[in-house]
């Protein structure tokens, strides 16, 4: 690419994808932002108007909207917090040289090719079905009263199947950053008097912060926007109403597309936060 | 203190047997080289003393206690490795400090000392950089500060200057040399370069498939090599070795006889050649003889102002009394 002329050629040839890609993003965005603006019922009368900014004031002012952005953040945090403890850990557990390595790392890796329907299903009825379920057998057995996972602790069973599916993504992306860290290294710090634990906190871990940045910013991403998990188990009752899925409701239940849509721009305006305040917690990991 | 003793020890990896059993005696306060080709050992023997890999069998001792089971921080060795395995993310004060901090030295010592170590290795004005910020000199200072503030009975240096260009290698070949001359602690140094050895040690341990060929002070390697490997070892330009005929006269199977060892004539000499290739270096000039009916190449050094061209023919002349002399095993025949 060093001539002006391959430069140009470059521009030309990217321009379709580029072209694409920004349709792509601009025409759904825009839509939002124009439904937002109008009252919108489909079932019952359809286009009635421009509103201004009235759709907004509804959606904030509602009961439902606090509750589920707390129960959004929740879940998201929730998440986090074990799928990179855990992944950290299960990470070093597999890069220690063992028997049948290759098998138990696709086993691992296994639950990230579930699609979330099926997973949150088989969670459901499978595990944490108070009659039927596993988990019931098991408390049963040691003579408990079975949970009703699903509305005792819908929050904690939520995480709990999100995280399942989020493990295996954390624990490859930390198992290739752990496999990268220099062997010598550790030697070292062996050499220098450091016991296992601090050649963790002080080589390992220092060593994984990058990767570690990169799970948090990529889950965040995604994690902001479940619903399908939402969706087959508790369907957002019992505290487990995010705001993606309080969209949903407000858009395909009250089929209020105007406010569904003020929803919709709220949510990027959440996401927007919640990415900033973790470029600035973490983000500096990723220059250096 | 520092005498560390190896009483019949073996390293296997599985079926192979890397080190079969060797005993060494390395005395306070020695310089000691293990030299030897790349693949022989040089590493997992000294990674052996360190702590870091396990002995198969045969015993360790520092300073005659048994530490062959002790790990490696309360050897009280110190070791600089080959990538210099510094601390990425702390920076060179912290890299250094390390150590002391897991040993729980107190503040004010600390600074006392990496004061004293940056001081001694130039490195003062880059104490708050990180590593990745640093020269590769540099870096191997930083990794040599961080050994000394431990202030161990023993260094172990495994290869430490082969990741740096030539020019530099030579600076801190000096430097290493004066730091011992200075601390008088016990240093175990590995490389594979016989330059290196011959220049640093106070005592040689050559080393060929985990097999101690020979211990001695680099002259004494040079002068009197025990078999026909270390012979060939020690020494730039390689000896040359001739055998059959011309080696019976000398009632041995082999000869040796040092590049050094052969005066170069237009004229005069039992042997004779054509010179392939002369390389110039300007002090000396190496002269690859062919067509001598001795061996395949005869390499002679003579002084910088021979004027020898490809395909002149000359005489040789090898000085009698350091001619060596190798039985059909290899070994010498005194
Ligand atoms: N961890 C290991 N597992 C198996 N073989 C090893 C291991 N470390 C070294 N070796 C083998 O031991 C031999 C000596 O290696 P090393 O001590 O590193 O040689 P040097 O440092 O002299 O170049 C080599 O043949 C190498 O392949
Ligand atoms: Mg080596």
């Amino acid at each position: 690419m060093a001539t002006q002329h391959s430069r140009s050629a470059a521009r030309l040839m990217m321009a379709p994808a580029v072209v694409l890609l920004l349709g792509w993003m601009l025409v759904p965005l825009i839509m939002t932002l124009y439904f937002s603006f109008k009252k919108y019922l489909p079932l019952r009368g359809g286009d009635l108007g421009w509103v201004g900014f009235d759709n907004y004031v509804r959606f904030v002012t509602s009961s439902a909207f606090w509750p589920s952005v707390l129960a959004t953040l929740a879940i998201v945090g929730g998440v986090l917090v074990i799928t990179v403890v855990f992944g950290v850990l299960l990470a070093i557990l597999l890069n220690q040289p063992m028997w049948g390595q290759g098998i138990v790392r696709i086993l691992v890796i296994a639950p990230f090719f579930v699609m979330p329907t099926v997973s949150a299903l088989v969670w459901k009825n499978m595990f944490m079905d108070p009659v039927n379920g596993l988990f019931a057998h098991l408390w049963k057995f040691f003579g408990a009263q079975p949970v009703e996972w699903l509305s005792q602790a819908s929050l904690q069973s939520i995480v709990m199947i999100v995280s399942w599916q989020w493990l295996p993504f954390a624990t490859l992306i930390l198992l290739t950053a752990i496999q990268s860290l220099d062997s010598e290294q550790l030697e070292a710090a062996e050499m220098d008097g450091a016991s296992p634990l601090k050649r963790f906190a002080y080589i390992t871990l220092p060593h994984l912060s990058r990767a570690i940045t990169v799970v948090v910013l990529i889950q965040t991403i995604f994690l902001l926007a479940i619903f399908a998990e939402i969706f087959v188990t508790t369907q957002g009752s019992f505290g487990t109403r995010t705001l993606t899925y309080l969209i949903y409701q407000r858009v395909l239940e009250s089929q209020n597309v105007g406010l569904g849509s003020a929803g919709g721009v709220y949510a990027i305006i959440l996401a927007n936060i919640v990415a900033i305040f973790l470029m600035r917690i973490v983000g500096k990991n990723l220059d250096a | 203190m520092g005498r560390i003793t190896l009483d019949k020890v073996s390293k296997r990896f599985g079926d192979v047997e890397v080190i079969p059993p060797l005993d060494l005696t390395i005395e306070d306060g020695e310089f000691t080289v293990f030299v030897g080709p790349s693949g022989c050992g040089k590493s997992t023997l000294l990674r052996l003393i360190a702590g870091l890999e396990d002995t198969t069998s045969g015993q360790i001792r520092i300073d005659s206690q048994d530490a062959t089971h002790v790990p490696p921080a309360k050897r009280g060795l110190a070791m600089v490795f080959q990538s210099y395995a510094l601390y990425p993310h702390m920076s060179v004060r912290k890299n250094i400090a390390f150590p002391m901090k897991m040993a729980g030295v107190p503040e004010d010592e600390q600074k006392r000392r990496i004061e004293a170590a940056a001081n001694a290795l130039n490195l003062t004005d880059y104490l708050d950089r990180r590593p990745g910020q640093l020269s590769g000199g540099q870096r191997q200072r930083v990794a040599i500060g961080r050994a000394i503030v431990r202030e161990p009975s023993a260094f172990l240096f495994d290869e430490p200057l082969s990741n740096l260009d030539a020019a530099l290698r030579v600076g801190m070949r000096l430097e290493i040399s004066e730091l011992h001359e200075r601390l008088k602690t016990t240093m175990i140094y590995v490389t594979h370069d016989q330059v290196e050895a011959m220049t640093m040690a106070d005592k040689i341990v050559v080393l060929q498939a985990g097999v101690i060929e020979q211990v001695g002070s680099p002259l004494e390697l040079y002068h009197e090599p025990r078999n026909k490997f270390v012979a060939g070892f020690i020494g730039s330009p390689k000896m040359n070795f001739i055998e059959g005929a011309e080696a019976g006269k000398h009632g041995a199977h082999t000869i040796g006889i040092r590049p050094e060892h052969i005066a170069v004539s237009a004229d005069e000499g039992p042997w004779s050649g054509a010179v392939s290739v002369s390389e110039h270096l300007g002090s000396d000039t190496f002269f690859h003889v062919h067509d001598t009916g001795l061996a395949e190449t005869i390499t002679v050094r003579a002084d910088g102002e021979v004027g020898f061209r490809h395909g002149d023919r000359i005489r040789l002349t090898p000085r009698a009394e350091l001619i060596h002399k190798f039985d059909e095993n290899g070994l010498r025949i005194a």
